[in-house]
């Protein structure tokens, strides 16, 4: 985990790297991008439209004050009208020549209200505005409501009477919605809303097959890299760090790799796009959101750089702490019977103590990210408002806008962030591409598609001569010097000597799991760098000091990857190597699981991989120790078994108990990576060298 | 779940109290907002409000949003304290917990299983209180509150919310059940796929020397086809979360507007405006009670995670030490013995007795060897010393004391136990021979080299890069085997304890080194009592006495030649090592 917060080092290498490899879903990304993009798109047009509907609706909500002047324009000169012809035509003449009209209109409309109920009947007589009859009751009743109202009604109670307004006159004034408008525009959003949705699962759905696909296929290359790589990588490389470039790597790799390319692409899209349509829809707006929010912005991206340090270093600490439990739970007999407890527990606490605070710290610089984005929101929201509302009423814009705006200030502050956020997932990416692409990059065995020479397994002889080998595992240190022997067919080797002078490496050599630095290996006069590996892997049985075997059943272990083995075949090596009673006591005898390392011991272990080995049944043998994990008796046992085995194979035994070798046709004494004696096991006892040392050690007091 | 916070201080309540009031303050503070905004939508639709209205409710809004962005800060300051605080303590109380532990404990846990307790697992709470605590506090508030400033208003457009936080609701369990209980099976194979690729690079010399490569490749291939489609299901259904939140939330949106609409058309002309804020205030809130769904749904992710992780951190808080330490610390009459009376042994949970009645005494300067066969009971036996396990039946005495009475540290203050597992620590050399405590000063560099010496690994430290300060890595992966053994014999030297528990620690060495260590031991440790466990009977044959276990049963006590008469079993094991000559004339 910590190691994916850790910076690559070289980010664009790996990223190229990555999208190279990416090569096979290319089709699939662009149209995910594109339906990404496309998703976008519709989120930053749906606000545009959605303030639309907006001013669809509050159209609907303010009377219609023009036509109700209107009316009463109209109804008072047709009052006027009708005045003037039934009931005082002289009137009209004396004040034909006054100056200002709307004085003269205004005295009039007050007397007009002061006549009598009777007079006011025959004067407002039916009218007609905008093809509405609006009837003399209806008048009458418009009159009286109109009179109560003054200067200063508030508006309120205005509305409040102007509901009581006969019905032809508030039909007339009533605000319209425009409703097939609305139907239309919110079919229109309602579609766009749908889309946004659709495009955005589709991108979802190819993404998560280009994702898991990708990770599926690093995962099989790391597997078979694994079985490309020289022995030499896992001298110097830890299992669990191959392990973890599998599973934590990859998992890296493949989660997040399409997030953050899809939300790469949604959220440049969005924040370029709502900058776009901010500035389309009206820029004085644009620039209120965008300004801000740009303080927001700063105090943000500090904040996140602050709490990446705090988390790298919380990362690494819980390393260190993870560390150190693993040491002290997996020593803890020495821990204990060397009072150690104080001692770890000192150390434990001074880790835990520095954990404690980068992870308070970081906790609490990422957890107010939230808190801080939303206030940015609200900061925003409220300027747009303000200055919308400035705006709104200077009739520059119209609510709709302001609606579109708030929606707007949301899209364009979250993106931010958001792109904050996968830029950092990318640098994990990074991180885990490298180590992968690192280990994918690593140098493979030699090639070996222009070996054509061969030999045949079932017509080998068993002649190996090893002619002056020189080796080391580096360069600067020689391990084998100088190893001449000539091996014939039939003979059962010994190779034996102190600690680290060299058996297992002939072996290696022989195998070809190493290449040679000087000499030669001959089998059959057939030198072995014109063999491949598989060929002479084919001619050797090979059984191990150290018990490997997979998970799954004995019976799954003993066959292995050969063919056409049948259950009888292996009761007949089972037998032989002494384990049939064993396996036939287990809950499932040859189908029972091994792997769960309770229930058989380590010696029961090396028998299998002893019985393994022997099914193969090549005409060579090596045995590395391979009876090191049993029991003296047991050794015996199968010693004796395997003896029986090896008549006429050329076999090489490894052995740490001299006992074991006592009988061999050859013994290879070796040391500091010489064969500095050979010969039976009498004549170099009778030698009294560096065997006889060996061998007498034993009983040295 | 409940019992696990009861580890908190009382302390820590209070600061759960404050974190709950400032949440309730800003929930209250969040939803106050919605209120400002209705007005301003109030104020900008309405024609003759003034500009200072605008301003002022503007102000209250940013007020509000101030001051809850200062509850939130502050409440991610107490909240983040309490948490680290808390997985502090705990980390603490685990690591305590399982240093008391004996090896029974350990395997019953596993070692692995112990580590990701105490990190993980521990991690998962912090967690849970960093922010599932707000998260639980603040969400069914949140949702409540919400939902009562809205229900009043208007019975249509609370159905529309309503109907958006039911889908979502269902929506998210639907997820949450359908990907939880897939999250358990990705682990069991990352485990699988893990074990399968270990495998090959464990058995890479087997793998090719069978030229198994493809078929451990189609291993692999299986394990990781079914995690790529368990993994693809996963995130298929996950891929659904985004487009439907955001399909309820547009829809919602819409649909509050549609109906607002339709309700501001049938309303008086003095209901409309109200109708309208109305219709704004409820998109907002609407969004409101959403999110605080939404964050309960969450909680039901987090709840039972943290629920797994709690329980197992319980388990290893619960258990009882089967070793408890005695008091004795006093002088005691004998120096150098260890004495087994009737010893017998067998797990807890196991039928069968491990060792059967077994009684011998080690006196002072003697060395006493056990040899047998795999399964036997000879490491079984030495760990009763150490109190590494203790005797089911009978008693161990050291020194003339029961080992059940004493101090453990007192007792492991005589005893120098080496592991059938050399164990290594970070540090330098001299670190790692100078280990531990033994009631006196820290071995001195000199005292580390003479033990290093006696141990026969002066040559090869010395050759180290730095020598006695030279690195030794974690597990110890750059010494071999044998490097090992010879470095953790030196550090019981340096301890300079009266007795030497030698548990098969010379089997990585070959004989002629062997030898020359156990005649320097000799040497060296003339006072000294050893208990050594071997395969070799070259190691043990010389023993003041050697006692041969079989099946956990004592069936032969003697020297080397007494034992070739009389005790068949010892014969067997010695002729399968050397010829009847050979060991004759040793």
């Amino acid at each position: 985990m910590h190691r994916n917060q850790e910076k690559s080092k070289d980010f664009v290498g790996t990223m190229i790297k990555l999208f190279k490899n990416l090569d096979h879903w290319r089709y699939l990304l662009i149209i995910a991008v594109l339906f990404a993009f496309s998703a976008a798109i519709l989120s930053t047009i749906a606000p545009n439209r959605l303030a639309g509907v907006t001013d669809v609706i509050s159209a609907g909500i303010k009377p219609n004050t023009k036509k109700l002047e209107k009316i009463s324009k109209t109804m008072y000169h047709n009052a006027l009208d009708n005045y003037f012809t039934v009931i005082n035509p002289q009137y009209n003449n004396t004040n034909n020549n006054s100056n200002s009209a709307t004085d003269n209109t205004e005295k009039l409309i007050n007397y007009l209200n002061k006549l009598t109920e009777q007079e006011k009947r025959i004067i407002f007589t039916e009218i007609e505005v905008d093809n509405v009859i609006i009837s003399t009751e209806d008048q009458l009743k418009y009159l009286e409501i109109i009179n109560t109202i003054d200067k200063d009604t508030v508006i309120d109670d205005l509305l409040v009477k102007m509901d009581d307004l006969p019905d032809s006159i508030k039909g007339l004034i009533e605000p319209k919605m425009n409703t097939q408008e609305l139907k239309r525009k919110a079919i229109v959003l309602g579609i766009i809303y749908l889309l946004n949705s659709i495009f955005g699962y589709a991108e979802g759905i190819i993404m998560a097959y280009v994702g898991i696909g990708y990770a599926r296929k690093l995962r099989s290359d790391i597997s078979h890299k694994i079985n490309k790589l020289p022995l030499r990588y896992f001298d110097s490389h830890e299992a669990g760090d191959i392990l973890s470039r599998v599973t934590n790597d990859v998992d890296t790799i493949g989660i997040n790799i399409s997030d953050a390319v899809t939300s790469l692409v949604t959220n440049v899209t969005l924040f370029l796009g709502s900058i776009i349509m901010m500035f389309v829809t009206n820029w004085i707006m644009a620039l209120t959101a965008i300004a801000s929010s740009i303080i927001g912005f700063a105090l943000s991206f500090m904040l996140l750089r602050i709490s990446q340090k705090y988390f790298v270093q919380r990362q690494k600490e819980l390393g260190n702490l993870n560390g150190h439990i693993e040491e002290i739970y997996s020593g803890h007999s020495v821990v204990k019977s060397y009072n150690g407890e104080e001692e770890a527990l000192k150390e434990f606490n001074k880790i835990n103590d520095r954990l404690y605070e980068c992870n308070r710290k970081s906790q609490f610089l990422s957890g107010i990210m939230q808190p801080i984005m939303s206030f940015i929101g609200n900061f925003g929201y409220v300027m747009v408002c303000v200055v919308g509302a400035l705006l709104v009423m200077n009739n520059y814009i119209t609510f709709g806008v302001i609606v579109a705006f708030m929606i707007y200030v949301r899209l364009f502050t979250n993106p931010l962030s958001r792109i904050a956020q996968a830029l950092t997932t990318m640098q994990s990416v990074g991180a885990a591409g490298e180590r992968v692409f690192e280990f994918l990059e690593e140098v493979e065995l030699s090639d070996e598609s222009n070996i054509k020479s061969k030999l045949d397994r079932d017509n080998v002889k068993g002649n190996i001569e090893f002619k002056n080998i020189k080796f080391g595992y580096s360069k600067d240190k020689t391990i084998i010097k100088n190893f001449t022997a000539s091996v014939k067919s039939g003979d059962k080797i010994a190779i034996v000597g102190p600690t680290g002078a060299g058996k297992t490496t002939m072996v290696n050599l022989l195998m070809k799991f190493y290449e040679i630095d000087e000499g030669d290996i001959l089998i059959d006069g057939v030198s072995i760098k014109d063999l491949t590996r598989s060929n002479i892997h084919e001619l050797f049985d090979m059984v191990l000091q150290d018990t490997w075997l997979f998970e799954g059943s004995v019976r799954e272990n003993l066959v292995f990857n050969n063919k056409g083995i049948t259950d009888d075949d292996l009761w007949k090596v089972c037998k032989n190597v002494g384990i049939d009673h064993f396996i036939k006591t287990l809950p499932k005898g040859l189908g029972a699981s091994v792997g769960d390392s309770n229930t058989i011991s380590s010696g029961q272990k090396q028998l299998l991989t002893i019985a393994r080995g022997m099914i193969e049944d090549a005409p060579f043998l090596i045995l590395d120790e391979a009876t090191s994990n049993v029991d003296t008796r047991t050794e015996e046992l199968v010693q004796k078994a395997m003896d029986k085995l090896t008549v006429g194979k050329t076999s090489f035994i490894i052995a740490h108990r001299l006992s074991t070798i006592k009988n061999a046709d050859l013994i290879l004494v070796m040391d500091e990576g010489n064969i500095v004696e050979q010969g039976k096991h009498e004549e170099l006892l009778k030698k009294n060298g560096f065997y006889a040392k060996l061998y007498n050690s034993q009983f040295q007091k | 779940m409940v019992r696990i916070f009861k580890n908190l201080e009382k302390r820590d309540f209070w600061i759960i109290l404050v974190i709950a009031t400032l949440v309730i303050t800003s929930v209250f503070l969040d939803l106050r907002i919605p209120e400002y905004m209705s007005e301003i939508t109030r104020l900008v639709q309405t024609e003759n409000s003034t500009m200072n209205e605008i301003l002022t409710s503007g102000g209250h809004m940013i007020l509000c949003a101030v001051l809850s962005l200062i509850c939130t800060i502050t409440v991610g300051f107490f909240s983040s304290l309490l948490a680290a605080k808390f997985s502090r303590t705990m980390r603490r109380k685990i690591f305590e917990k399982v240093e008391s532990f004996g090896i029974a404990e350990i395997k019953k846990f596993k070692t692995s299983s112990l580590i990701t307790r105490t990190t993980n697992d521990v991690t998962q709470i912090e967690m849970l209180l960093a922010m599932g605590l707000q998260l639980l506090i603040k969400s069914p508030v949140m949702a409540i509150w919400a939902l009562t400033k809205i229900i009043g208003k208007s019975t249509e457009l609370s159905l529309v919310t309503g109907v958006g936080v039911i889908i979502i609701v269902v929506t998210n369990l639907t997820i949450i059940s359908i990907v939880s209980p897939r999250f358990k099976i990705i682990q069991s194979l990352t485990d699988k796929l893990n074990g399968v690729a270990r495998e090959n690079i464990l058995g890479v010399r087997v793998v090719s020397a069978f030229n198994a490569e493809k078929f451990m490749m189609k291993r692999f291939g299986k394990v990781n086809d079914e995690l790529s489609d368990i993994h693809l299901t996963i995130t298929k259904t996950f891929a659904l979360f985004d487009p439907i939140m955001n399909f309820v939330m547009h829809f919602q949106h819409l649909g509050i507007y549609i109906i607002g609409a339709m309700l501001i058309i049938k309303s008086n002309m003095m209901d409309k405006i109200t109708m309208f804020s109305n219709m704004v205030v409820f998109s907002s809130y609407g969004i409101q009670v959403i999110f605080s769904f939404l964050m309960l749904t969450m909680i039901f992710m987090i709840l039972p995670r943290a629920r797994v992780s709690a329980n197992r951190i319980n388990e290893v808080l619960d258990e009882e030490p089967s070793i408890k330490s005695g008091d004795f610390k006093g002088k005691t009459n004998e120096k150098g013995t260890v004495e087994f009376r009737n010893v017998s042994f067998k797990y807890p949970d196991a039928d069968e007795y491990l060792l059967k009645n077994i009684s011998f005494k080690a006196e002072k300067g003697e060395t006493v060897a056990f040899i047998g066969s795999t399964g036997s009971g000879k490491s079984t036996l030495i760990n009763l010393v150490p109190r590494l396990y203790d005797a089911t039946l009978g008693e161990v005495f050291v020194d003339g004391v029961n080992v059940k009475d004493y101090d453990l540290h007192e007792l492991n203050n005589r005893i120098g136990y080496i592991a059938q597992t050399a164990f290594m620590f970070t540090g330098s050399v001299y670190d790692n021979v100078s280990y531990g405590d033994n009631g006196k000063e820290k071995p001195s560099l000199d005292k580390v080299k003479e033990a290093i010496k006696i141990a026969q690994g002066k040559d090869f430290v010395e050759k180290m890069d730095k020598d006695y300060k030279a690195h030794i890595a974690r597990g110890g992966t750059n010494v071999s085997g044998g490097q090992k053994q010879r470095l953790s014999i030196a550090r019981a030297i340096a301890r300079d304890p009266e007795i030497y528990i030698f548990d098969d620690s010379f089997s990585a060495l070959d004989y002629q080194t062997d030898a020359k260590l156990r005649a320097e031991l000799k040497k060296h440790m003339k006072d000294a009592t050893s208990l050594i466990v071997a395969q070799r009977i070259g190691t043990i044959m010389n023993a003041d006495k050697i006692i041969v276990l079989d099946k956990g049963e004592c069936v032969g006590v003697g020297t080397h030649q007494e034992l070739l008469k009389n005790c068949d079993i010892y014969k067997e094991i010695a002729l399968s090592q050397l010829s009847e000559e050979e060991l004759q004339n040793a």
